[in-house]
């Protein structure tokens, strides 16, 4: 999938994160994360490997992580990169691209 | 990924507690509260703009998170708004156990959901059948049609009153009596007797009055519910405790069946147990407080 408008998914709230999605050169991933410490490098792998999944070559991914468990922050960025291309409504290949 | 065993169309379900399926706090950890079932919601919890989000979070999370024994049930969006069809696709895909449909009015209703819920197994590759219904009934309509809904599918397995919406429609109030839904609640337990499926009050929204909580759960056994939806984790022990069995009613019903079973044998069709005439019609009701103790880890024999 293309980046191709900014759009943001997920809250602040504690064990949630927000994801932003911008269109961009190459991937620029940014992370803040209140676990940063302990969990930085699985956080960034996860989004990573999301990313791959769904096919993400280039754009500027911002991830404000509150302690979110891998499960909620692959469904914040895969959320907002359908809601970049405003596919985030209906039919969702769930077990294809989603797992 | 977890996979859930098949769900059982009929099991215990005495509590049946609401969350967000848009909020990760909530639905992390649902299984640690010990409620029968959960109801993960992905309508009026929902705000609008986030219907969306809220299904990657419940696909991950019906695909993550083990929550054992617990049911899990999704409330989604009504026949009525642009939501519901793509939520019928992540519950059946994410393996959810049963799918809650909201404002059902009529067998249609049912089977529309049903058609589109069948469509999903086939395209996820689902085995047909595995997702059970129920339906909640939140207006007059659907309380006169509650018979129809009970039996419109093989996969119904209870259906529940929605308090807030319904009182909205006859004009009313929360009543500390029970007066205002009497009608609508023995309307809709009939229904569901008569089809053979289970029975769900509404939720009880005033956490603070605890007296009235305990007042209408006593209220909802002795009507015959089945249990009631929850809105809060420390409501689920008094639903739990009321819905338990007594002692006196265990040891009772343990009379009764080993007393039917052995008569039986014996060719004796009526008899008494403690001075009262017992027959045949005592049997499932004596069954059903048996199996509902060993639930409540109240009974070890083996009668049932």
């Amino acid at each position: 999938m293309e980046i191709q408008k900014p759009a943001v998914a997920g809250t602040l709230e504690s064990s949630d994160a927000m994801v932003t999605v911008e269109p961009g050169e190459g991937i620029e991933l940014s992370i803040s994360s209140t676990v940063m410490n302990q969990y930085g490098r699985q956080i960034k792998a996860t989004v990573l490997e999301t990313l791959e999944r769904l096919e993400v070559t280039s754009g500027r991914v911002t991830v404000v992580d509150k302690g979110a468990l891998d499960c909620t922050l692959k469904a914040r960025v895969e959320c907002a990169v359908f809601r970049s291309c405003d596919a985030s409504d209906a039919n969702i290949p769930w077990g294809g691209a989603i797992r | 990924m977890i996979r859930r065993p098949k769900p059982e169309r009929f099991r215990l379900r005495r509590t049946m507690m609401f969350m967000n399926a848009q909020k990760p706090g909530l639905i992390k950890d649902a299984y640690i509260y010990g409620c029968d079932s959960i109801m993960l919601d992905l309508e009026d919890a929902v705000a609008e703009n986030q219907k969306d989000a809220a299904r990657f979070s419940l696909y991950h999370a019906l695909t993550t998170i083990d929550y054992g024994n617990t049911e899990v049930i999704v409330r989604i969006n009504g026949l009525d708004t642009p939501h519901w069809q793509e939520d019928i696709r992540v519950c059946v895909a994410g393996g959810a156990d049963g799918i809650r449909i909201a404002k059902c009015e009529s067998a249609k209703d049912v089977q529309t959901v049903e058609a589109a819920v069948e469509a999903a197994e086939k395209e996820f590759g689902v085995e047909v059948g595995r997702t059970l219904l129920m339906a909640a009934l939140e207006s007059p309509k659907g309380i006169l049609n509650a018979y129809e809904i009970c039996s419109a599918s093989q996969r119904m397995f209870g259906v529940a009153i929605s308090g807030g919406d319904f009182r909205k429609c006859m004009q009313t109030k929360f009543q500390p009596d029970g007066v205002d839904m009497l009608v609508a609640r023995g309307q809709m337990l009939l229904a569901a007797r008569a089809a053979g499926i289970q029975c769900f009050d509404t939720v009880f929204t005033n956490l603070d009055d605890e007296e009235g909580f305990r007042a209408e759960v006593l209220q909802n056994k002795a009507m015959g519910f089945d249990g009631k939806s929850l809105i809060n984790p420390k409501q689920i022990r008094l639903v739990h405790e009321v819905f338990a069995p007594t002692e006196k009613e265990i040891l009772q019903a343990e009379k009764i069946v080993r007393a039917f079973r052995e008569q039986s044998k014996a060719g004796v069709g009526v008899f008494t147990v403690d001075g009262k005439m017992i027959d045949v019609a005592f049997i499932p009701g004596a069954e059903r407080t048996l199996r509902l103790a060993r639930a409540c880890g109240m009974y070890e024999g083996d009668l049932v």
